[in-house]
């Protein structure tokens, strides 16, 4: 009986048993890219935003270590370079208005940098 | 006396994990003196600190190194938040044990691979891999991140565990275990890889005291130095004790980490039998006082340092981690010292180097 980290009990067998096991069992490893990955739910995959809701504060830019973000309040653009940004969720979680998500996929791999700009509508006042 | 000749070893070469360069200076096959250098990934994330907020930059100092994420933003948190004074809920302290260890199982499993992979015993380096990447599995699901996992912040956790996902994590530990201990059973029984370590790159605990080793390097030659036996983490209420073997050599070495994984294995069950259930932040608010502090904790590698300095300000004046391998070039030059050349990849296996946590 294995005696958990007192003493270490030996066995003869060594690696075998699992050499020929695996050579009947189904492969550790997918065929990539015919059998795509699957994602987790909670995976943090890339950063996306609602412009709807967006009001242009700039928290999520200030709260970003890599500097990825830039919100531009004259132009009303909402900037982000997909290269410089690490997901970690630093901008949606500190979001006022819950407009960014972060989705589950990774986005595509690039050779050129890739730097998504996205525009935020004018909020309609509403008439009282 | 043989003409005495000078072989460069790294920053790359197929042997070594990490970029550390090492001049040997070889008489025949012995080698007399070796002469480390690093400096090849130097990125200056403690500099980070004059424009990265102290919340943001839990988020860069898990960046310090790529295998124990997880240590590093606990470290630099605890630091924090010893600074500010705030206590930590119950449950987001356990739930840092519970990943803590978890970094550890696939941190050692990693270097059980590259073990087997320096050996040239690749059918071992790829099961090694293939149980680690489970470990993976589980901080994917729950956090999201595989490696960098963005879960620890200043005050507690991003969000908790539910009770279903720990009982799945237990699960999935219980079933790697069977297949750990004929994995782990190759190193510790077999005849080819006993002949590469029994006996190899002896550190006497004079030499560890000396040259102030720490981790599984000290524990493989009797010293104990194991961070877990302070206040930090759950780990003296689970009846933590550090695992020592007396040989020094490289076998010790390698029989301590995979002790460790085991007993990871059995920290983690006790763990979430444990857990109290409550909230896992508290929210944070204010700024760092004026004053410094100081955080140890243990990582795979041993014992991580990290201080922060406040200025009352929301941006810290300094946040200077010391990492592992920092501490254990010394005695990496020291066993180089006398050993055949064939040896040194062994040698440099088995301290386990990370230089890019070392160098930030």
């Amino acid at each position: 009986m294995y005696q958990l980290y007192g003493e270490i009990n030996m066995g003869s067998f060594k690696i075998g048993g699992i050499v020929l096991s695996s050579a009947f069992k189904r492969p550790s490893t997918r065929l990539y890219p015919t059998v795509p990955r699957k994602w987790q739910d909670n995976t943090r995959g890339h950063v996306e935003i609602d412009p709807e809701q967006c009001i242009l504060c700039g928290i999520c830019s200030k709260k970003c270590p890599a500097d990825a973000l830039t919100v531009d309040k004259a132009a009303r653009t909402w900037t982000i370079d997909r290269m410089s940004c690490v997901q970690c969720r630093s901008c949606v979680e500190s979001c006022p208005k819950q407009c960014l998500v972060m989705k589950n996929e990774y986005t595509s791999p690039n050779v050129k940098k890739v730097i998504d700009t996205v525009n935020i509508p004018e909020k309609v006042k509403k008439e009282e | 006396m043989g003409k005495r000749t000078i072989v460069p070893f790294g920053p790359q070469h197929p042997a070594l994990p990490e970029p550390i360069h090492l001049d040997l200076e070889l008489e025949d096959e012995k080698v007399i003196r070796a002469v480390p250098s690093i400096g090849y990934v130097h990125r200056g994330l403690e500099k980070l600190v004059e424009q990265n907020d102290y919340q943001i930059m839990c988020y860069v100092m898990e960046r310090v190194c790529g295998i124990c994420s997880f240590g590093h933003s606990w470290g630099y948190a605890a630091a924090v938040e010893g600074l500010m004074d705030i206590e930590v809920p119950e449950r987001a302290e356990h739930l840092r044990t519970i990943f803590h260890e978890l970094s550890r199982i696939h941190s050692h499993l990693l270097w059980l691979g590259l073990l087997a992979d320096a050996m040239g015993f690749e059918s071992l380096f790829m099961h090694c891999w293939r149980l680690r990447e489970s470990i993976l599995d589980i901080f994917e699901k729950s956090t999201g991140g595989r490696v960098i996992l963005s879960f620890t912040k200043i005050g507690g956790q991003f969000k908790d565990i539910p009770k279903e996902s720990l009982a799945e994590i237990v699960i999935i530990l219980e079933n790697m275990r069977k297949e750990l201990l004929v994995v782990t059973n190759v190193f510790l029984d077999d005849t080819s890889v006993k002949n590469r370590m029994c006996g190899v790159g002896k550190l006497s605990k004079e030499d560890i005291m000396k040259l102030g080793a720490i981790g599984p390097t000290a524990r493989g030659s009797g010293v104990n130095n194991d961070a877990r036996c302070l206040d930090l983490g759950k780990y003296k209420e689970l009846g933590f004790k550090p695992i020592l073997e007396t040989d020094g050599d490289c076998y010790a070495r390698c029989k301590v980490r995979v002790r460790e994984i085991f007993q990871s294995i059995d920290i983690i069950i006790k763990d979430v039998e444990n857990i109290p259930e409550g909230p896992v932040n508290i929210p944070v608010k204010g700024m760092p006082p004026m004053g410094d502090f100081i955080a140890r904790i243990e990582q795979p590698r041993g014992e991580a340092f990290y201080y922060v300095k406040g200025n009352g300000t929301k941006y810290l004046d300094r946040a200077r981690v010391r990492t592992p391998t920092n501490a254990n070039i010394p005695i990496l030059v020291k066993v180089l010292q006398g050993c055949y050349l064939n040896d040194v990849t062994m040698m440099v296996m088995t301290i386990d180097p990370c230089i890019s946590c070392t160098e930030r």
